[in-house]
């Protein structure tokens, strides 16, 4: 494989696949951090994890033609203001879902799985019946599309770099917010003890709800980001969630800097294994040295010394 | 145009299941005005479908729901439209068409449950349905068995042939020996880079694509072959190895959501399309919907149909279409051939004068459709279709422009010597 | 809980035989041939459902990876019908006459090594049931001696499902792809298609069903029952008390793998194909679904709950097919937060009492109390 090539050649594959790497990894950590504060630190398997994306997503797709038509003059700048309406879209929907469905399940994590399977089925159709089943195009601003030429063969996409300023931006807020701020402490404490938490004064419903309503937001970011490079349609959430769950579990579920870890060593893996084997095996590869790992050392890469 | 196909009506038959069976015997009955003369029920219905001296029922049978529906809902509404206007008509044999709608969701037993409750408990006269190959082959023993009849809208790889199933869609040496020959003179194309997603038809499709550039033309090769699971959404790493390999062509047979992204990703990093020569084998006007115009103009597509042919028939079914289905809608290359469905099956029950399976299947063979948006079809005796193969440059605005077209009937050979 | 229900006491009985009953006088009574089949379909679901009751229900442990069982079992039916399918006779049109159509389209010239032990029907058997075994225990062992629980193992046997599929998509010329394996003709030389086979298979189904559940219905009752209960509740006294947790949870993974095999190969005689839209995440997580409606808990609660659930399935699809998702995934959620014991949990609180005072009249059975105390035990909380 590598002999066709010269040795200038071989230094631009690696340049080249070592940034397409590096997207992966970040678009791996966007569609992960979210889930990552609902089940890492909820314990909420949320199966609708994909379909709060895909509100994202939408929510994307309505301000490009909102803009199109309205404000053509904004629209180079309408992917933030996208942007912001899908975390507070898929915010809210996760604080209304938390407050009618979550809130009764805390003491049964496994029975988070089911309903929000059931919800993810109800998010689909709903989606199917309002937006229509086919797939949706949401128009970029031209500043986002093309590449940036570094060298004669190595180009960067734009898209690429903008993903991984966002989610060096989301990951840094979240870090703060988790380990920095008042309501951090909350949610920690929480996760750590319900009882205790509630009784040194700490709202707990309260806690829940908005930590939920995050979680669920960035998910809302993530599916607005991924309108640069996947598909917006009703059932394209699906194809999110093996992926992020792995992800998540395989950092050690508790653990924030664990979901970026291991983030980072799957898409590292799989971009690389992608370059030299056809893509199914790449990811078949990748799946099964995950669960490999996994079985070997179930805690994940890094973890709190609780067995919980 | 020539009519040199007509030689090809008495092309030698390919598997035994038609030998024997003498071309189109009720011909002299097909009535000029069906719904003046109604012939009686017990006549034409003699295996007890569903045919009243009014009705007469059909089933469709797409996914509404799952992953498939944002393929198959085009299909759905096009054979809904085809038998709104049939009906319009006057129906056939002077009865009206009622359908059956049920969903396959996009799982290939639901399909073959579905197609057998059809069959079965509806008694229904034809099944207009079907899209993946898949749900086809679940659904085939069971058309076979309870004497069907299915007409199946999709391109497809190939390598089957029933008594009961009419193919309005292309087999893959149609649509892919052309395209090819095209770019090799036109663009002067010599090496070929294949894409696509992990089944049978990309695998299929470029298989017979591979045999062409590798034994048939000369000094073309093929410097690459990828497969990505359906559904992927990542190809950052195989955009570097197209950069690094440059081929003339990029062929592709990438489906589903994938197609989105792969595009979307294509043009980010800096390939553009309209320097860079890429043939699709997959993409429609649906799929550009999602893709975005803008991300995939430049790009080649060898298709049957395309949404801005510019004859009467095309025209006039656009304008029909978009009455039915709202002004926003598009029309891709499968869903014309879902709208051929109904109408070839109309025209056989009628030079059949019955609707009675055994007798359709017999007489399909030579039923011609002059009114097809496509513009002239034919039903070959293996049960595909003459065609055209046309090729389409993609727009910014979701259109094709038609760049060529092949000047005679395409003649379908879904076991084609020396590819397999 | 004082005393654990003994093997086959008369409530069991009376279950059982309203069972039996139901399926193999009444529908074959009440329902045609097409609706019967139908019913046989969904049964084979229920295989599943009641491995998942013993190793979800009893143990605790949900595995959201049983659709990789059932087609352990479906794929190796499969491929026996499928060779016997591809004689030389019947595929003289390949390049490479005698081996599956697929495998000749995909250019594979010989028959794979792992397919040939498929020839024979005798091995095809013993493999269908040893293959998932071996396999289910190879991932609990795995798993259960690193003490993996509760939602880890959740996780990580769905992504088992998921790599699964993209596998036998991916090597379709040994698998079939996508598409499976069709075109299904006759095992052992007797036509399954035709109506009468299909009739007599629903009657081995049913069967079959029934023994499994009789095998599950002893294995609760054994004192193996009452470690799983035990362990469910508080694993580590289990574990304290000199038990070996992970043996105890490898067996019932085990066993659940084995009845999801074998309702798999009876999928397979009963449709026709096997297909790896079976395989995946959907199917698994569904097949747990139909196990939570029945109840957790109920043996014969995960065969009612899996026909109600394909019921309602086709019959909403049959009359809103746009709109059938909307009303499943709300069936979902209600189950779920309304009635977490399932019809099981409705059955024991509203109807069973009443016929309990009807059959106080007569001299009390000693073992009525201690069931119906079993039977409503609360889920893992």
């Amino acid at each position: 494989m590598l002999g066709d090539y010269s040795l200038g050649d071989l230094g631009a594959i690696f340049a080249m696949q070592g940034f397409a790497g590096l997207i992966l990894f970040s678009v791996y950590v966007l569609m992960a951090l979210g889930l990552a504060i609902i089940f890492g630190q909820m314990g909420v398997i949320n199966m609708a994890h994909g379909e709060f994306m895909i509100l994202g997503a939408y929510v994307t797709y309505f301000c490009s033609e909102f803009f199109q038509a309205q404000l053509p003059s904004l629209f180079p700048a309408y992917f933030f203001v996208a942007m912001a309406l899908a975390f507070v879209a898929s915010g809210a929907l996760g604080m209304l879902v938390e407050w009618t469905l979550i809130k009764r399940l805390y003491k049964r994590p496994l029975d988070t799985l089911l309903a929000t399977w059931g919800l993810s089925l109800i998010l689909q159709q709903t989606y199917r019946s309002v937006f229509g089943p086919r797939e949706v195009g949401v128009v970029l601003p031209d500043w986002l599309l093309g590449s940036l030429p570094v060298t004669d063969v190595i180009e960067v996409p734009i898209n690429g770099v903008f993903v991984m300023c966002l989610t060096t931006l989301i990951t840094v807020t979240v870090a703060l917010l988790m380990y920095k701020s008042r309501w951090g402490q909350q949610v920690r404490a929480v996760v750590q003890n319900r009882v205790m938490a509630g009784a040194v004064g700490i709202d707990t419903e309260k806690v829940d709800r908005l930590t939920f309503g995050l979680g669920c937001g960035i998910a809302g970011v993530a599916g607005s980001a991924f309108t640069m490079i996947g598909s917006t349609g009703p059932t394209s959430g699906q194809l999110y969630i093996v992926d992020t769950f792995l992800i998540v579990v395989f950092g050690g579920a508790t653990s924030l800097l664990g979901t970026i870890a291991s983030a980072f060593s799957i898409s590292q893996t799989q971009s690389t294994l992608e370059f030299f084997l056809s893509g199914s095996m790449a990811k078949v590869i990748t799946l099964l040295t995950v669960v490999a790992i996994l079985m070997l050392r179930p805690q994940g890469l890094f973890t709190l010394k609780v067995r919980r | 145009m020539s009519r040199d196909d007509k030689t090809g009506f008495h092309s030698p038959l390919r598997r035994k299941l038609l030998m024997g069976m003498a071309a189109a015997p009720f011909a002299g009955m097909m009535p000029k005005t069906a719904f003046a003369q109604t012939p009686a029920t017990a006549a034409v219905n003699t295996t007890g479908l569903a045919v009243t001296d009014t009705e007469v029922t059909v089933g469709i049978l797409h996914s509404a729901t799952g992953t498939m529906a944002i393929s198959e809902t085009g299909s759905i509404q096009a054979e809904k439209l085809a038998i709104a206007q049939i009906n319009e008509m006057g129906g056939v044999l002077g009865r009206k068409i009622k359908f059956i709608q049920e969903d396959g969701a996009s799982d290939w037993p639901t399909f073959a449950e579905k197609a057998k409750k059809l069959l079965v408990q509806d008694k229904v006269a034809a099944i207009m349905g079907c899209w993946t190959s898949a749900s086809r082959k679940a659904v085939l023993p069971v058309i076979e068995q309870y004497n069907g009849m299915l007409y199946y809208p999709t391109f497809y790889e190939g390598l089957e042939q029933s008594k009961n199933v009419i193919y309005t869609g292309q087999e893959a040496t149609q649509q892919i020996l052309e395209s090819i020959n095209w770019v090799v003179k036109e663009k002067g194309a010599k090496t070929f880079y294949f894409i696509g997603s992990d089944y049978i038809w990309p695998r299929t499709s470029n298989k017979i694509a591979r045999k062409h550039i590798e034994n048939h033309l000369t000094g073309t090769k093929v410097v690459g072959e990828e497969y990505f699971p359906l559904g992927h959404t990542q190809f950052n790493s195989v955009i570097n190895k197209l950069k690094l390999t440059k081929p003339d062509v990029i062929f592709t047979d990438v489906v589903g959501g994938s197609n989105v992204a792969f595009y979307k990703q294509l043009k980010a990093a800096g390939i553009n399309l309209e320097k860079q020569t890429l043939i699709t084998i997959s993409v429609t006007e649906d799929e550009i919907d999602g893709i975005g115009g803008d991300n995939i103009a430049g790009a080649y597509s060898c298709m049957k149909y395309f949404q801005s042919l510019d004859n009467p028939n095309n025209k006039e079914f656009v304008a029909a279409f978009k009455k039915m289905w709202g002004e926003k809608t598009v029309i891709g290359d499968v869903t014309q051939a879902a709208y051929l469905g109904p109408w070839i099956w109309k025209m056989t029950v009628e030079k059949a004068g019955s609707f009675d399976v055994d007798k359709i299947a017999v007489a399909s063979e030579g039923i011609e459709f002059t009114k097809a948006p496509e513009g002239y079809v034919k039903v070959h005796a293996n049960h595909h279709l003459w065609s055209k193969t046309r090729i389409g440059l993609a727009q910014k605005d979701g259109q094709f422009k038609v760049v060529y077209e092949s000047p005679e009937l395409i003649e379908p050979n879904p076991f084609p010597k020396g590819y397999q | 809980m004082k005393t654990a229900p003994s093997f086959l006491n008369r409530r069991d009985m009376l279950a059982l035989a309203v069972v039996a009953a139901l399926l193999l006088i009444v529908f074959p009574a009440l329902l045609d041939g097409f609706r019967l089949n139908l019913v046989g379909k969904y049964l084979t679901y229920a295989f599943v459902a009641v491995g998942l009751v013993l190793c979800w229900g009893y143990g605790g442990i949900l595995s959201l990876g049983q659709g990789v069982f059932f087609a352990l079992g479906g794929y190796g039916m499969a491929m026996y019908l499928k060779l016997e399918a591809s004689s030389v006779e019947n595929t003289k049109i390949q390049s490479t006459p005698g081996i599956p159509d697929f495998m000749d389209w995909n250019q594979i010239t010989e028959l794979p090594y792992f397919w040939q032990p498929f020839h024979s029907l005798p091995l095809t058997i013993l493999l269908i049931i040893l293959v998932p075994a071996f396999f289910a225990f190879v991932i609990g062992s795995a798993m259960f001696k690193r003490r993996v629980s509760g939602v880890y193992f959740a996780i990580i046997t769905q992504a088992i499902a998921a790599i699964a599929t993209i596998l036998i998509i991916g090597q379709q010329g040994y698998t079939g792809g996508v598409n499976g394996i069709t075109d299904l003709r006759t095992l052992h030389g007797w036509d399954i298609r035709t109506d009468s086979a299909k009739f007599i298979l629903y009657f081995v189904n049913v069967v079959l069903l029934l023994s499994v559940v009789g095998l599950a219905l002893f294995v609760r009752a054994s004192k193996l029952g009452r470690i799983l209960v035990a362990m469910r509740e508080k694993e580590d006294r289990v574990r304290f008390s000199g038990y070996s947790v992970a043996n105890f949870q490898i067996f019932v993974f085990c066993l659940a793998g084995v009845f999801a095999a074998l309702g798999g190969a009876m999928f397979t005689l009963q449709v026709g194909f096997m297909s790896p839209s079976l395989v995946g995440i959907v199917p698994s997580i569904e097949m747990v679904i139909f196990t939570a409606v029945g109840g957790r808990m109920s043996l014969f609660g995960a065969i009612y709950g899996t026909l109600a659930v394909n019921f309602a399935k086709t019959s909403l699809s049959e009359s809103f097919p746009e709109l059938w998702l909307l009303g499943l995934g709300g069936l979902f959620i209600a189950v779920v937060l309304a009635f977490p014991n399932g019809l099981a949990g409705i059955w024991n609180d509203y109807v069973q009492p009443p016929i309990d005072r009807a059959l106080k009249l007569r001299p009390k059975h000693q073992g009525d109390d201690v069931a119906k105390q079993a039977a409503s035990t609360a889920p893992a909380e």
